[in-house]
């Protein structure tokens, strides 16, 4: 008899169970349309990568191009500017990194065009190391687009990039 | 409480309110067939993406998304555009099915303004990001080419147009001789399923218009199938996505109610 | 939130809560242990499943909005946008549009119930006005709404909508151009709408609180229209009322899913695919279903003023209900004659809808004109008189007894 009445209260209780945990499982199902729906949306994402032509960039000139709303420099270095930024010591680096890791090839340097400070984009070819200089707040960077003199904490980021071709780079 | 008598007045109920909604479709439905004036009422056709009880199971034929595609580009484009579409919706799941390297060479089929360096415009080959090009500048300049009349834009075609599917496939080959006595206006076409019989468009498939790159015969009605076919998958490009959800949706709503219906009846067992 | 409250908070927390804002003793006197009439069938759940389509059609229509743009040019462009990139944005969306119709769907058969049992007689008159204060905002919010995604239904409606307020003598024309912000249905038209759709729901939310808090003070009706007796004749809202209507809200949803994943764009015409253009007029302007039996009332009257006056009455007739029927008995269970004139009504209102669909002309302008004449007349000389005259069949004596005696041979021992 206790036996009887035990076994409806487990079957109760299983049913109470279940019925609170599928109908749990469906709110959390139907929530997440209503959250992913802030996410960046196809046409958003269409745009996430591009393609760059860079068969017209002379020796010593800079192309800026607009990536992920973002702007994006890409300058092919004359071998005085990498010679240069190969040089410098990383102990003298406020974020230390060697020129060949920030780049594929050191002909050409393709990073964010964003200070790290509080995001103005730097001017090219000026400042203290004749890299970049953010007249912002008066960050300098070398021509390796490394942090050198100011309040930026860290050096210019390098976005994921590769080569298709000799000419045409993709980045994102 | 009385289960039976419950039950019954809960089926009387749901009848009830299922004819109310039924009749209130119906109403609907009859509106628009009046819209037409004395056009034919279009022939339903078996359409891929419709199989199943209430199209439950239907999905794209996806051949006939990849030749109804091939219509739309070397007849339709002429003079319809396709706005709402993006070339990379054409490698989107659910859709045609083209793969990325395809569509980005079809996309650079077309080409685009932009400036250049000084300031001046140019014409570069379109990405897969850039949608489909209108064939007119604007609706001034479609109509003087037309004759007076607007080629629409056909990327929700199939939902704008009462008959939907059914409705375009039949005015498309539905075109005939008008009968003796009709008389049909300056430049245009006897079609029984238009407004008033008689349309601006000029009969635009023919047998063999184009070549499948399957070899599948290019007769009016596989053209005509095909590009319907296509112009649902522009109309409704989620339509797979959605009647898988709604398959899932509607089996755990039925398995929600079975155990809500068993646990409120377990809760109100000790009111007999 | 009648009587005397039970709740005893338990915890620490509870008990400092209580005494500063008493927001647990009201929900739990108000949904936990608020003594429910025994005996309501299922009519009674779409209470519930009312107050589930406004938060389904809120939240919905709050994430629409982040990505729907309210201008004349890019308005349609963007709903297309939604349909077609954003994560998800063609199920919010097919659920919001097709959420209208079902929030319509139910909230007249929850006002046919409350026709059929008598829910608006005396003491539950307030209850039943600010129901149709609710019914009022929503076909408000209904029709802002349905201009928003700026096709040719949108703005033919909106055109048609907002020209019989030119109806109004002397100061139509002012109020149509206040209406427009401009000189005909434009952007500025547009960007308002979106701004009273936006807006409206939250008010209906507001009322529906204020319903609820009418609906309590009474307590609920019920199927057999008489007054609780006391404690045998009720039960605790929660888990017995609770638990029912969360069945009934599934098997709505259903429906609804049905239409949302199956048929999305059966319930809307195919005009309002077409974008908005000021110059050409579609060839026959309908309504969405839920409005045509109002619109058909519209066009029944040969006159631009008494139509519109008409459309109007026939909803603010539904406030001097209370009033108008004279039958002291609630549920029309219990009135012979009254049950076959609300079928004949229910017949007269789906008419109406019917008729709305039909473009006016020929017989049914006839039609129209004769169903117009019996929706008024149900009000103004069938409920009044009937009530007079009808002699009701016996009232049971309390809710517990009937359930007793008709609990059949073989009622199942008490566990």
């Amino acid at each position: 008899m206790a036996d009887a009445i035990s076994d409806e209260t487990n079957r109760r209780d299983f049913l109470y169970v279940a019925t609170a945990g599928v109908a749990g499982v469906g709110v959390a199902f139907a929530a997440w349309p209503v959250i992913d729906q802030m996410n960046p949306s196809a046409d958003v994402r269409a745009l996430a990568t591009i393609e760059v032509d860079i068969s017209q960039i002379a020796v010593g000139q800079s192309l800026t191009v607009k990536w992920q709303g973002k702007p994006v420099f890409i300058r092919r270095r004359t071998q005085e500017e990498i010679e240069v930024a190969e040089a410098v010591p990383l102990s003298d680096l406020p974020d230390p990194q060697a020129d060949a890791d920030r780049t594929e090839n050191p002909e050409w340097l393709v990073m964010l065009g964003i200070c790290t400070h509080l995001g103005c984009v730097p001017l090219g070819e000026q400042g203290d190391f004749n890299g970049w200089f953010c007249p912002c707040h008066g960050s300098h960077y070398d021509t390796s687009g490394r942090i050198r003199k100011g309040p930026a904490p860290k050096n210019l980021e390098i976005p994921p990039y590769e080569f298709l071709s000799d000419s045409l780079i993709l980045i994102g | 409480m009385n289960y039976d008598n419950g039950l019954r007045r809960f089926r009387r109920g749901t009848i009830a309110a299922w004819g109310l909604l039924v009749v209130c479709a119906l109403a609907l439905n009859i509106g628009p067939s009046f819209a037409a004036g004395d056009a034919k009422k279009p022939k339903p056709h078996d359409w891929s993406w419709e199989s199943g009880p209430a199209g439950i199971t239907g999905t794209f034929d996806r051949g006939a998304l990849q030749r109804g595609f091939k219509v739309y580009k070397e007849v339709c484009a002429a003079c319809h555009g396709l706005k709402f579409i993006a070339f990379r919706n054409l490698a989107d799941p659910g859709g045609p099915g083209f793969s990325a390297d395809e569509v980005k060479a079809i996309a650079s089929e077309y080409t685009k303004e932009v400036l250049d360096e000084f300031g001046d415009p140019v014409e570069v080959p379109r990405a897969p990001f850039d949608h489909f090009p209108s064939p007119f500048a604007n609706e001034v300049q479609a109509r003087a080419s037309n004759n007076g009349a607007y080629p629409p834009d056909l990327s929700v075609i199939n939902k704008a147009r009462a008959g939907g599917a059914d409705y375009i496939h039949s005015l498309l080959i539905g075109y005939k001789d008008a009968p003796a006595g009709f008389e049909l206006g300056d430049g245009m076409y006897y079609n029984e399923y238009f407004k008033n019989k008689q349309i601006a468009m000029a009969p635009p498939l023919f047998e063999d218009i184009i070549e499948y790159d399957d070899g599948t015969p290019a007769t009016i009605e596989q053209l005509s199938e095909d590009v319907v076919t296509f112009l649902m998958w522009t109309a409704e490009p989620k339509l797979e996505e959605r009647k898988r959800m709604g398959f899932m949706v509607i089996i755990y709503l039925i398995l929600m109610a079975a155990l809500l219906y068993f646990t409120y009846r377990r809760i109100w067992s000790d009111r007999h | 939130m009648s009587g005397h409250s039970t709740y005893e908070p338990t915890t620490g927390f509870e008990k400092w809560l209580d005494v500063r804002l008493p927001i647990v003793r009201l929900v739990y006197d108000s949904f936990i242990v608020f003594p429910t009439p025994a005996n309501l069938n299922y009519w009674w759940t779409f209470g519930g499943i009312l107050t589930v389509c406004l938060a389904i059609q809120i939240v919905t229509g709050v994430v629409l909005a982040m990505h729907y743009v309210a201008n004349a040019d890019m308005a349609f462009q963007s709903v297309e946008h939604i349909m077609r990139n954003v994560n998800y944005g063609w199920l919010i969306r097919y659920v919001h549009a097709n959420g209208a119709s079902m929030f319509f769907l139910a909230v007249y058969i929850h006002m046919f119930r409350g026709l059929y049992y008598g829910s608006y007689k005396e003491p539950r008159e307030v209850l039943w006005i600010l129901g149709v204060l609710i019914f009022l905002l929503m076909v408000a919010t209904a029709f802002l709404g349905y201009v928003l995604p700026w096709g040719q239904m949108s703005f033919w409606a909106a055109t048609v909508i907002t020209n019989l307020f030119g109806a109004i003598p002397y100061v139509g024309e002012a109020i149509r151009e206040l209406l427009w912000g401009g000189f005909s249905v434009d952007n500025p038209t547009l960007n308002r709408f979106f701004s009273l759709h936006y807006l409206l729901p939250f008010v209906i939310a507001g009322v529906v609180v204020l319903h609820i808090w009418a609906l309590h003070v009474p307590g609920n009706n019920n199927p057999l229209g008489i007054d609780v007796k006391g404690p045998q004749d009720t039960v605790p809202f929660h888990p017995y009322y609770t638990m029912k209507d969360a069945f009934g809200i599934v098997v709505f949803l259903i429906l609804m899913s049905y239409f949302v994943f199956f048929n999305p764009t059966i319930l809307g015409h195919t005009d309002n695919y077409i974008e908005a253009n000021p110059l050409v007029t579609p060839d026959h302007i309908v309504p969405e279903w839920y409005f045509l039996p109002f619109y058909a009332i519209l066009r029944a009257i040969p006159d631009k003023l008494m139509g519109v006056i008409a459309m109007f009455a026939s909803i603010a007739i539904l406030f001097i209900v209370p009033w108008l029927d004279t039958s002291k008995v609630r549920s029309t269970t219990f009135r012979p004659l009254y049950k076959i004139f609300f079928w004949v009504f229910v017949a007269d209102c789906i008419l109406l809808g019917y008729l709305g669909a039909m473009p006016a002309e020929g017989a049914y302008v006839i039609w129209a004109r004769l169903a117009t004449a019996y929706y008024f007349a149900h009000f103004l000389v069938i409920l009044p008189v009937l009530g007079l005259i009808e002699t009701p069949r016996k009232l049971p004596e309390s809710i517990s007894k009937p359930v007793l005696s008709s609990s059949g041979p073989s009622p199942a021992p008490a566990e």
